[in-house]
């Protein structure tokens, strides 16, 4: 019994090993000289230049001009996750309140509206997306790549899936006070959904985050360039035949992972109760 | 649909709440989405001036183009097997995470992070972990005799892209195998443990079956994943090659509409794919729904 849980162990291992090795790879690597990765390869032991490679990501360019920075890429990265998530959240509440709190004409046919949108990814339509973008004159602008993301129904299915097992008593009671509509809203149903809150926000924020296809399309001003395509630019590099700068190109690779990954490892609880939740 | 017993009474505030929602979605859904319709019936002339009706005729183009064919079968192999392989790999360590006592949740951490990772970022590191002057993984590979060039062997591009596509795509797949066993009752597992001594004949009789549910809903997202979120990781990983080799379909809309601005083209990819995502729908829950109860 005891070797059993042992073999049990071991094959958990590998796969812990599995996810995690090409990250410390680059990792490592991302903390010595070019010249040595030029030499020998990517290194599997971190080096002796420290993080001197990360100051350097998060100060120079690797774009065509000099304002795509890591640190300017960083922010706007932020403003579309924390943008993305929060937009989707407060949309999502206010429309799963009105489908589960109100009787509306055509509440039906509103409910499927909304819920067709959960048939067809932005990948599916983003050329006819471009062109509606542009047509409002809203390319490279936060507006632009945010908004049209949040036309999916996903954080509203869920939303509305947990409206619907909140106790009716407290809308009679709200009533009762002769709370308004507003009144119920903002300081029953929030307060009640701040878990639920917290776990869409961890999940939205990592999508928002690294989002890649609809940020390149959209964004031909680099200052709207967010690090997730703008680490695109280290491939350019590569395939003109140049030799980049491996240890900084690496080091901004490992930045534009780090947020996300470390949302995801704070929030442990939330981010599964998230997922499972929004998938489902 | 149902809806609360008690609710407010008739006023305008029910539209002040549901109107944000709505006109984003009109917006940027459906007229995009109507407009793929439209523009797939419709032919540009190559400077976009004019562009006049021709009926199905860009879709007879692409369905009699050998290169979307192609692409087609790509897509179709390519999905199947990121699917099989992270789903796999994912009810291994789910069950074996789920046999151990101790420590259960750290693995869950240690095993779920790679979730919050990007597809682009995860191609581009893939990009020089595979590269030949640099990377580690050709070296290893020329050490078994496999003389490995995914920039111009198609089968070893093929073989990259997929490692690569389930080793972002198994923490998603974990995450739910492992809350799928956990809420296998203790009274049932149990049962199981008395009545039948062998671990792998309990696991396929008992709990195999009982996690069969998790496993087709797990399906559908699996292959979601691979034709659409894999777009970042094939753009920076392959871009395609070698020879659109490993072009999938989402890659191909991108190619022929952005770069290519063949729009008629373009738009009739988008709607095949949007009946396949309809067809995928369907089949969720017309045949999945009902075969699979317990």
């Amino acid at each position: 019994m005891r070797q059993e849980k042992l073999f049990d162990h071991a094959i958990l291992w590998v796969g812990v090993v599995f996810l995690l090795f090409p990250v410390w790879l680059l990792f490592a690597s991302s903390t010595h000289t070019t010249e040595t990765i030029i030499k020998e390869g990517l290194q599997f032991l971190p080096g002796g230049e420290g993080f001197g490679a990360y100051a350097t990501a998060l100060t120079s360019s690797i774009g065509g001009t000099e304002i795509a920075t890591g640190l300017r890429m960083t922010i706007n990265s932020l403003i579309m996750g924390i943008g993305f998530a929060v937009g989707k959240i407060v949309i999502a509440m206010c429309a799963a309140y009105t489908l589960v709190y109100f009787r509306i004409p055509m509440a039906n046919f509103l409910f499927w509206i909304i819920f067709s949108t959960l048939l067809l990814p932005l990948e599916v339509r983003i050329v006819p997306s471009y062109e509606v973008v542009s047509q409002l004159g809203l390319l490279n602008s936060y507006t632009g790549l945010i908004l049209p993301l949040i036309a999916s129904a996903t954080a509203t299915f869920y939303f509305q899936q947990f409206f619907k097992t909140v106790p009716e008593e407290l809308l009679e009671a709200a009533q009762l006070d002769n709370a308004n509509a507003f009144k119920f809203f903002i300081d029953i149903l929030v307060p009640l959904s701040k878990t639920m809150m917290a776990a869409m926000f961890i999940i939205m924020f990592v999508v928002g985050w690294n989002q890649y296809l609809w940020p390149i399309m959209m964004t031909t001003e680099e200052a709207y360039y967010t690090i997730v395509m703008g680490i695109k630019n280290v491939l350019s590099v590569v395939r003109e035949g140049r030799i980049p700068e491996y240890n900084v190109a690496f080091a901004m690779i490992i930045l534009a992972m780090l947020p996300p990954v470390a949302v995801v490892i704070l929030f442990q609880r939330w981010f599964i109760q998230g997922l499972v939740e929004s998938e489902k | 649909m149902a809806t609360k017993r008690v609710q407010f009474s008739h006023s305008p505030i029910p539209y002040l709440f549901i109107v944000p929602q709505l006109a984003i979605i009109a917006v940027f859904f459906f007229w995009p989405a109507l407009q793929a319709l439209y523009l797939s019936f419709m032919l540009e002339d190559p400077w976009g001036l004019s562009s006049q009706f021709v009926g199905f005729e860009n879709y007879v183009e692409l369905f009699s183009s050998s290169e979307y064919l192609s692409t087609f079968a790509f897509t179709l192999l390519y999905s199947s097997i990121v699917t099989v392989f992270s789903l796999g790999v994912a009810l291994v360590l789910a069950v074996k995470a789920n046999a151990i006592l101790r420590g259960q949740s750290t693995y869950q951490l240690l095993l779920t992070w790679v979730y919050a990772i990007a597809p682009a970022a995860a191609g581009i590191m893939a990009y020089f972990i595979f590269n030949r002057n640099i990377g580690v993984v050709p070296e290893f590979l020329n050490s078994f005799g496999w003389d490995f060039r995914p920039d111009t062997n198609s089968f070893d591009a093929t073989a990259m892209v997929i490692l690569v596509s389930v080793w972002k795509q198994v923490p998603v797949n974990f995450v739910f195998f492992l809350a799928g066993l956990n809420s296998i009752s203790k009274s049932v597992r149990e049962a199981a443990q008395m009545d039948c001594e062998s671990d792998s004949r309990r696991f396929w009789t008992i709990t195999f079956p009982l996690l069969a549910p998790t496993a087709f809903f797990l399906l559908v997202i699996n292959i979601t994943y691979a034709f659409f979120e894999t777009f970042g990781l094939i753009d920076t990983l392959t871009q395609g090659r070698p020879g659109g080799s490993t072009t999938t379909l989402v890659y191909k809309v991108y190619q022929d509409g952005f770069i290519g601005a063949d729009l008629g083209l373009s738009s009739a990819q988008s709607v095949v794919l949007m009946l396949l995502v309809l067809l995928l729908t369907f089949v969720q829950f017309k045949f999945i729904e009902r075969k699979v109860h317990y």
